[in-house]
């Protein structure tokens, strides 16, 4: 048992997860939030736009940069089918937090919107107006994020669990936080 | 598969940390279900809203679920340069843009026979030469009757022909009445308006107030309506077993067959302390109004063939140099509309009553 520095993701990976997990449970809870509410749909769906697009500008930077940056290896206190589920349930993670601003961009096209950011600037559509498809779309926005909500919990939950069950500081691969330096 | 529990932690600390692990997430999928309307099935939402109106007329394949008869047309705007005073909208320097829209009467009966006490409307999708869209839904009555979409379902439960005797029982609307002071003050002065012959002679309001913001981010309040040039004349059809079913709407189709018919945009400035987030008062007649071009009625369309009926007309997509008001009916129209769009773009398409044998394309 050392005490040398444990691997962990680099930094520009460790800011990118957090900014994207505060943005990405922001988007989830105003989505869900503005359709049951008559009050704010307006409002909340001004932000909902352009916060979507920021979260697909910067999921694609973070695949990027995953792809060019070294990953940490699994700890050993993962088993083989651990990290098979672990790096699946990763890139489920990716394939949802694309998809899911693309499909709104999409749907809102295929609705013939337009495709408000801010001011005066919009987006062009990336899909010809047609009903059923927006039909398709729209239900499918709402199909994948709810699927995204249940895997983030599950991934918060493995990690939560190792943290705090099975003892193995894997938290701190991820964290923006100095790592401790203690025997373990 | 499972990893190991670390042995150091006695038995109490691993229940408390498992039993703090499942707090966590119950607590996050709690709230997310909770922010999802599951806890509150009481309070009134755009899926609610949109129920309600397929109560009270049945669920029709494809129509809108309020103002489900209409027909479309296309044309264009052709501004005189006097909006740009007051907004930096781009479609208020001079010139002219296209538009496409749809007439239609309130109500979610698609197939309901024309008549004079009927709400006409008129919806207007503005096409921005820098690519923006201004889309606005606007009706012949001076006034909204009621301030917010909760007393709107009232009013319509209220005034729902009872499904037994078909017909509306006024004790439901005398305590509506007597319940809503601002609809006690609105529905005489709906009452009172000279209601006109046809479509293509009715003014069109859009009610709600929104702010004009201009190129220094100095905000006017403003109400606006369509005015036409049609002549007015009044409404005279008595006899519905003689009129056609659609004959509000075939009256339209021949005026748009003689020429263009042709509405004027006035916008009405408003002044401190006119109310911006109540429908149901009307401002004062004294304030000032500006016309601000015309619209250009030129052709009519089936919905069958026109792109507008797979336009939702939600009035809060408004281009930059507009902004909404408080008035709670906006944001309420903008969810309640994209509730009824997503079911009806989903459904199959039936034929609509004004249909392309009428309208010729
Ligand atoms: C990380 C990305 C995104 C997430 C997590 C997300 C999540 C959600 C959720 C949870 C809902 C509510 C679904 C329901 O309960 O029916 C929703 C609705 C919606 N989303 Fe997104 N969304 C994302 C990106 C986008 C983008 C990029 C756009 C458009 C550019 C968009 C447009 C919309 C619209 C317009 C609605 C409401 C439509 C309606 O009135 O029915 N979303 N979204
Ligand atoms: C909270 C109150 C209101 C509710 C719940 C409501 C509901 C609806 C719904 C569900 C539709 C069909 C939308 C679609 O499927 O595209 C509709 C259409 C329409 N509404 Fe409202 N409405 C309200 C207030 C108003 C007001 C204040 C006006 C006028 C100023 C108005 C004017 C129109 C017009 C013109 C249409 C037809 C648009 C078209 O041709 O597509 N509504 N309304």
């Amino acid at each position: 048992m050392d005490s040398a520095p444990r691997p962990r993701f680099a930094i520009l990976s460790r800011i990118l997860h957090w900014l994207m997990a505060v943005m990405i449970l922001a988007m989830l809870f105003i989505g869900v939030s503005m359709v049951a509410s008559l009050a704010d749909y307006s409002r909340l769906v001004a932000i909902h736009r352009p916060l979507g697009m920021a979260v697909l500008v910067l999921a694609i930077i973070r695949l990027i940069n995953r792809r060019l940056t070294k990953l940490p290896p699994f700890p050993p206190t993962m088993s083989g089918t651990e990290r098979r589920i672990a790096s699946w349930s990763e890139r489920l993670l990716y394939a949802l937090m694309i998809a899911l601003p693309l499909v709104g961009w999409g749907m809102l096209s295929a609705g013939h919107y337009p495709i408000v950011m801010f001011g005066s600037f919009h987006l062009p559509p990336i899909l010809p107006p047609h009903p059923m498809l927006y039909a398709f779309l729209r239900h499918a926005h709402t199909v994948l994020a709810w699927l995204l909500f249940a895997v983030i919990l599950a991934h918060v939950g493995a990690v939560l669990f190792h943290t705090l069950i099975v003892r193995d500081r894997l938290l701190d691969r991820m964290a923006l936080w100095p790592a401790r330096k203690t025997k373990r | 598969m499972f990893p190991t529990i670390d042995r150091s932690l006695s038995p109490p600390a691993l229940i408390f940390r498992l039993v703090l692990i499942l707090v966590l997430l119950g607590g996050a999928a709690g709230l997310f279900l909770y922010q999802a309307g599951w806890f509150t099935p009481q309070k009134l939402t755009p899926a609610g809203m949109i129920n309600t109106f397929e109560q009270l007329n049945g669920v029709h394949s494809g129509f809108r679920r309020n103002h489900a008869k209409g027909v479309c047309f296309r044309g264009y705007f052709e501004s005189n340069g006097q909006g740009a005073r007051y907004s930096k909208a781009a479609l208020f320097p001079a010139g002219r843009v296209p538009v496409i829209g749809r007439f239609s009467l309130g109500g979610g009966q698609p197939y309901a026979a024309d008549s004079p006490g009927a709400v006409r409307a008129l919806a207007v999708l503005f096409q921005l030469p820098n690519g923006e869209e201004w889309r606005m839904a606007m009706i012949d009555l001076p006034v909204f009757p009621v301030q917010n979409v909760g007393q709107f379902r009232e009013l319509l439960l209220a005034s729902a022909p009872d499904p037994e005797t078909g017909k509306v029982d006024p004790e439901k609307m005398k305590s509506f009445v007597a319940a809503h002071p601002a609809s006690a003050k609105a529905l005489p002065l709906i009452q009172a308006r000279a209601v006109s012959s046809g479509f293509a002679d009715a003014t069109y309001f859009g009610l709600s107030a929104f702010y004009f913001v201009d190129g220094q981010g100095r905000r006017t309040p403003v109400r606006w309506a369509m005015i036409p040039e049609q002549p007015f004349r009044p409404n005279e059809t008595s006899d519905p077993e003689k009129t056609d079913k659609n004959y509000l709407f075939d009256a339209l189709i021949a005026a748009v067959r003689q020429g263009p018919q042709r509405w004027r945009l006035q916008v009405t400035l408003g002044e401190p302390g006119d109310p911006t987030g109540d429908a149901t008062i009307p401002w004062p007649d004294s304030r000032q109004k500006v016309d601000v071009g015309v619209l250009v009625v030129e052709a009519i369309e089936s919905e069958e063939v026109s792109p507008a009926r797979d336009i939702n007309f939600d009035p809060t997509l408004i281009p930059s140099g507009v902004a909404l008001s408080d008035d709670p009916l906006l944001s309420a129209r903008a969810a309640a509309y994209s509730q009824s769009f997503t079911r009806r773009e989903g459904e199959p398409k039936e034929p609509s009553a004004v249909s392309t044998a009428e309208t010729g394309r």
